[in-house]
C-alpha cells in the first residue's frame, strides 16, 4: 500500500516505535517467567495496544488484525481470567518475531509470511479457545485497570452507542485526527455524528490548527464497549467523552470515563508514544529526557567541531614561531582555546554516545531461546548497561557480540548434569559486562563453563596445518588460536555454532572498528572474552608517519611499537621480501612507498624506521622514513566525493590544512601479502 | 538536489529557454559546462596523491572542512599535459551520483566566458568530437561564430571515478 508524503513520514516514526514497543514486549515478556506481576503485564499489554492502535490508523490491517489477537490474549491475562503459562508466553514471544518480520514487511512494502501468521495466529486462538478461569476472585492478581472488564456484562452488550465527544482545543497539535477515529467508528457500525459548532469562533479569531468542535455520535450494533475505548484509547486523556448505551436511560455514571482514563499515568503514556503524536508538544513524567536526532545532523556538527580543531591546532603552529612580549599571552589563550574545543568536543560526541543496553537488551531473549534449545540452565548477568559507546560502534558490534554469546552457550557451558558431575551448581554463569578503561570501551563476556580445551586446540591447529607440528606455544597463544580462520572445535556441527566460520569473523568485524579481542580461559573453570573498542569512529588517535613528501596516519591502537632495526637483523626471502627478526619471531617488511607508489628518502629497511601493526592476529614492520606528531585526527570519508580506496580508511585534515590519508592497518596488510604474491605470509602472533 | 531539478527542468524546456555555460579552455578547445553545476573556482594548489587510482586522479584536497577529489581533464581526455601554468585552474563542480551529490574538482587550462546557449543553437555531437568521447558530450553549440563543446559533466565524472574508460577514450 501506499501513502502520501506526509502519512508515510509519521509512517516512519510508527515503525521506529513500533520496534520500540515489540523490544519493551519482549523483555517484559521474559521477565514474566519470573514473576507474573500486573504492572509488567499492563506494560505489555499497552505496547502491543499502541502497535495495534498505529497499525489500524495507517490501514495496515494484517498487522492490526494480528496484534488484535494478541491483545486479546494479553487483555485476559492482566485481567486475570487467563493464566499466564509458559506455553503462552512463548507463543506470545513467537508473535514478537512474527510482528517485528511483518511490521518490516510492511515498511518494505513486502508481502507478509502469510502461513507463519496463520499459524500463530491458530495457536493464540487455540490458547484463547481453553476453558478461562473463573471469574477473578478477591486477591486474584488483578489490579486496577480491570475497571473496564468487571463492569456489569450488560453495559458491554448493547444495540448500539451514544457517545459525546469534545476534544481539548490543541488536539490537532497533538496529530490526532478525528476524522480517522470516526473512520474506525464507521468500521464497527452504522454510525452518525452531529457536529457541536458552538465552540467555533468568529472567523478572524479562528485559529486553523485549533479543533473547535464536539460531536454527539450515534453508532448502532451489537459492539463490544472495550473496541468503543480502544478508538478513544489515544485522546481520552484530551476529551470529555460520554459513552452511553442506547436505550439506557441510566444517567451517566462516572465511572466509565474514570475507566477508560484508568490508569491515567500509564495511559497517558501510551497516548504520548502513539504513532499519531509526531513532535514531542510537551514531556510527560515517563520520558527519559532523550531526544531522537538524525544522526546526519550531529555528524554535521561533529565536522564543525572537527574544524575548531583544525584552526586550533593551525594557531599552535603559528604561535611557535612569534617572538615579542605578548606570547605568553597569546599561548595562554591558545591553551584555553584548547581546553575549550576540546570541551565542546567532547559534549557533542556525547549526542551520538549511546548506552551498551542497546547491544544487551536482545541477549536475555536470545539466552532464552538458546539455553530452551540446548537443554542448559543459564543464568544470565548484565553489568555496565549504562556505559556508553559511539552509534556507529554500537550496530557494529551486535552481531559479534551475538555470536560469541551463542558460542559460549554452546560450546562453553556445560548441560546441568555435566555439570553437577563437575561439582559445580547445575545453572551456568554467563557474564556480559561493560566498562571503559582508559579511553576505550571493554566488554567481556564471561561464562563459568568448561573453558577451552588447549589439548584439542592445539591437536586441530596442527591438523590443519595453522601451526607447525614443533611449534611451542603460551596458553594465551594457544586459546587465541580460536581466532584463526577455519578454526572449528565443535565436535559436530550444530545449527548454533560450530561451522568453523565465525571466530575469526569475529575478529575481524572488531578489527575493522578499530578494536581487539582475546580469550583467556581456565579448563574447568570458565572462559573470559575481552574486547577492547575505541569510543567512537568519528575521531583517531593516530601517530603521524612520513614517507619522501607525503604523511599518513596510522592508528595508535594497531601500533606495536616502532624500532629502527640494525643490519644484521634483516634477511631477504627468495630475493625479494625482506623480513626481520623481532626477539623472538620473524616479521616481513612492507615498504608503505611501494604499496603506494610514493618516492621516499630510503628503500633501505635499516634507513628507516619500522612501524610494527598488528591487525587479526597478523604483525608486519611498516617501513616509513620518519615519526612525526601524534594527535586525534577527525576522520573524513574519501568514499562522500571519491571511492573506497584499498588500503586507506579515509582521510583527515591536519593543522596546516592539508589532507592526510589514514591507513586502514588491516586491509593494508592483507593488500601487502597479496602484492607479494603470497611469498611471504604476515607473522601470526 | 535544486541544481538537479533545475537542470532536468531546463532539458524538457530548452526548446524556449536559454540555459548560462561556463566555458573553459583545454588544448585550445572550448567546452562549457552548466553553469548551475560549479560551485566555485579556485587556483591549483598541492594536492595529496591517492594510491591504486588512474593518474588523471592527482589527488584530494581540503576544501572548507571537505576533502574534494581532484581530476586533471588533460589526462583524462589522453591529451598531452602541460605544466600547470598562472592560468591553471581547478573548477568544482557538483555531480549527481546516483541519489548522492560529489563535489570534485577538475583541473583545466583557463576558465574563458559564462555564454548563454540558445537550445536552437547547440546540436547533437557527431560520433567523432575531437578527443573527446561522444558519451561524455551533450552537445555542439556556436556562440559568436565559435563552437563550445557542451559536456555532460555527471557521466564525465562518474565514469572517471568508476575507472570505467571507454573505448573511445582509451584509444584516444
Amino acid at each position: 500500500m501506499t501513502l502520501d508524503p506526509e502519512m508515510a513520514e509519521i509512517a516512519k516514526v510508527f515503525f521506529q516505535e513500533s520496534r520500540e514497543g515489540l523490544d519493551v514486549m519482549e523483555s517484559g515478556l521474559l521477565s514474566l517467567g519470573a514473576t507474573a506481576d500486573t504492572e509488567n503485564i499492563n506494560t505489555i499489554f499497552r505496547a502491543a495496544h499502541s502497535i495495534k492502535g498505529g497499525s489500524a490508523t495507517f490501514g495496515f490491517a494484517e498487522v492490526a488484525d494480528f496484534t488484535h489477537g494478541v491483545e486479546t490474549l494479553l487483555d485476559q491475562m492482566r485481567n486475570g481470567v487467563r493464566p499466564v503459562t509458559p506455553e503462552a508466553i512463548q507463543t506470545l514471544l513467537q508473535a514478537c518475531d512474527c510482528l517485528r518480520e511483518m511490521v518490516a514487511a510492511t515498511e518494505a512494502e513486502k508481502p507478509h509470511d502469510k502461513d507463519r501468521i496463520a499459524a500463530l495466529n491458530a495457536d493464540i486462538t487455540h490458547i484463547l479457545g481453553e476453558p478461562p478461569n473463573q471469574a477473578p476472585t478477591p486477591g486474584a492478581p488483578s489490579g486496577t485497570a480491570d475497571a473496564a472488564a468487571a463492569q456489569p456484562a450488560a453495559a458491554n452488550e448493547s444495540s448500539g452507542w451514544r457517545i459525546a465527544f469534545e476534544p481539548v482545543v490543541d488536539l490537532l497539535r497533538v496529530r490526532n485526527e478525528p476524522t480517522r477515529m470516526f473512520a474506525e467508528l464507521n468500521s464497527l457500525g452504522a454510525f452518525t455524528a452531529r457536529a457541536d459548532v458552538s465552540r467555533l469562533p468568529p472567523l478572524d479569531e479562528l485559529d486553523p490548527e485549533s479543533c473547535y468542535l464536539s460531536w454527539n455520535i450515534e453508532i448502532a450494533g451489537q459492539i463490544p464497549r472495550a473496541r468503543l475505548d480502544e478508538v478513544f484509547d489515544w485522546v481520552d486523556s484530551r476529551c470529555r467523552l460520554d459513552i452511553v448505551p442506547i436505550g439506557s436511560c441510566a444517567p451517566l455514571l462516572p465511572e466509565p470515563v474514570a475507566s477508560a482514563a484508568a490508569p491515567l499515568p500509564a495511559n497517558l503514556a501510551v497516548a504520548q508514544r502513539g504513532p499519531a503524536s509526531g513532535a514531542p508538544v510537551q514531556k510527560t513524567a515517563g520520558e527519559s529526557g532523550s531526544i531522537r536526532v538524525a544522526t546526519e545532523k550531529v555528524d554535521n556538527i561533529i565536522n564543525l567541531v572537527g574544524e575548531l580543531l583544525i584552526t586550533q591546532s593551525m594557531l599552535s603552529g603559528f604561535a611557535d614561531g612569534i617572538e615579542p612580549d605578548d606570547l605568553d599571552r597569546l599561548r595562554q589563550g591558545l591553551s584555553q582555546l584548547a581546553r575549550n574545543t576540546r570541551e565542546l568536543q567532547e559534549s557533542v560526541m556525547q549526542i551520538r554516545m549511546l548506552p551498551i543496553s542497546f547491544a544487551f537488551n536482545r541477549f536475555p531473549r536470545i539466552v532464552h531461546d538458546l539455553s530452551r534449545k540446548l537443554g542448559k540452565k543459564v543464568e544470565l548477568k548484565l553489568s555496565g548497561e549504562g556505559t556508553e559507546l559511539d552509534k556507529t560502534v554500537l550496530e557494529k558490534i551486535s552481531d559479534p557480540l551475538v555470536h560469541l554469546v551463542r558460542n559460549a552457550l554452546d560450546h562453553g557451558l556445560e548441560t546441568p548434569d555435566r555439570r553437577l558431575a563437575a561439582g559445580k551448581h547445575e545453572s551456568g554463569t554467563l557474564e556480559l559486562a561493560a566498562f571503559h578503561e582508559g579511553g576505550n570501551i571493554i566488554i567481556e563476556v564471561r561464562d563459568d563453563g568448561a573453558g577451552l580445551n588447549k589439548a584439542k586446540i592445539l591437536q586441530k591447529a596442527r591438523e590443519r596445518a595453522l601451526i607447525a607440528e614443533d611449534q611451542d606455544l603460551s596458553d594465551e597463544q594457544i586459546d587465541n588460536l580460536i581466532f584463526m580462520p577455519g578454526f572449528s572445535t565443535a565436535e559436530q556441527v550444530s545449527d548454533v555454532s560450530g561451522r568453523g566460520v565465525g571466530m575469526d569473523v569475529v575478529r575481524r568485524n572488531i578489527n575493522d572498528l578499530g578494536g581487539h579481542v582475546q580469550i583467556s580461559s581456565k579448563q574447568g573453570v570458565g572462559s573470559t572474552i575481552r574486547i577492547r573498542l575505541p569510543l567512537t569512529l568519528a575521531i583517531l588517535d593516530g601517530q603521524l608517519v612520513r614517507v619522501g613528501k607525503e604523511v599518513y596516519v596510522i592508528s595508535l591502537l594497531a601500533i606495536v611499537e616502532t624500532i629502527q632495526v640494525a643490519r644484521e637483523r634483516v634477511n631477504t626471502l627468495a630475493g625479494r621480501t625482506e623480513v626481520f627478526r623481532l626477539r623472538d619471531e620473524y616479521l616481513p617488511v612492507v615498504k608503505l612507498c611501494d604499496q603506494f607508489g610514493v618516492e621516499p628518502d630510503s628503500r633501505n629497511a635499516t634507513d628507516g624506521l619500522l612501524v610494527v601493526v598488528e591487525s587479526d592476529g597478523k604483525r608486519a614492520g611498516v617501513l616509513v622514513d620518519d615519526l612525526l606528531a601524534q594527535q586525534q585526527v577527525v576522520i573524513k570519508s574519501l568514499e562522500s566525493n571519491f571511492k573506497p580506496v584499498s588500503g586507506i580508511a579515509g582521510a583527515t585534515i591536519l593543522g596546516d590544512g592539508t589532507v592526510a590519508l589514514i591507513i586502514d592497518v588491516p586491509d593494508f596488510i592483507r593488500e601487502a601479502v597479496k602484492r607479494s604474491g603470497g611469498a611471504v605470509t604476515a607473522h601470526a602472533a | 538536489m535544486s541544481t538537479a531539478k533545475t537542470t532536468a527542468g531546463a532539458d524538457k524546456s530548452a526548446a524556449e529557454t536559454s540555459e548560462q555555460y561556463l566555458t573553459f579552455m583545454l588544448a585550445g578547445e572550448e567546452y562549457g559546462v552548466d553553469i548551475l553545476r560549479v560551485q566555485e573556482i579556485k587556483g591549483w594548489d598541492k594536492v595529496t596523491r591517492i594510491p591504486h587510482t588512474p593518474d588523471y586522479v592527482l589527488g584530494v584536497i581540503n576544501l572548507r572542512g571537505a576533502v574534494v577529489p581532484i581530476l586533471d581533464l588533460r589526462r583524462r581526455f589522453g591529451l598531452e599535459t602541460i605544466d600547470f601554468g598562472p592560468t591553471t585552474v581547478v573548477i568544482v563542480v557538483r555531480v549527481m551520483n546516483g541519489l548522492t551529490e560529489r563535489t570534485v574538482g577538475v583541473v583545466v587550462d583557463a576558465v574563458s566566458e559564462v555564454y548563454n546557449v540558445d537550445a536552437a543553437d547547440s546540436k547533437p555531437p557527431p560520433d567523432v568530437c575531437g578527443s573527446v568521447d561522444t558519451v561524455f558530450v551533450k552537445a555542439l553549440a556556436t556562440v559568436e561564430e565559435k563552437m563550445l563543446i557542451l559536456l555532460d559533466i555527471d557521466r564525465l565524472i562518474g565514469n572517471s571515478i568508476a575507472d570505467e574508460v571507454s573505448p573511445g577514450v582509451a584509444a584516444a
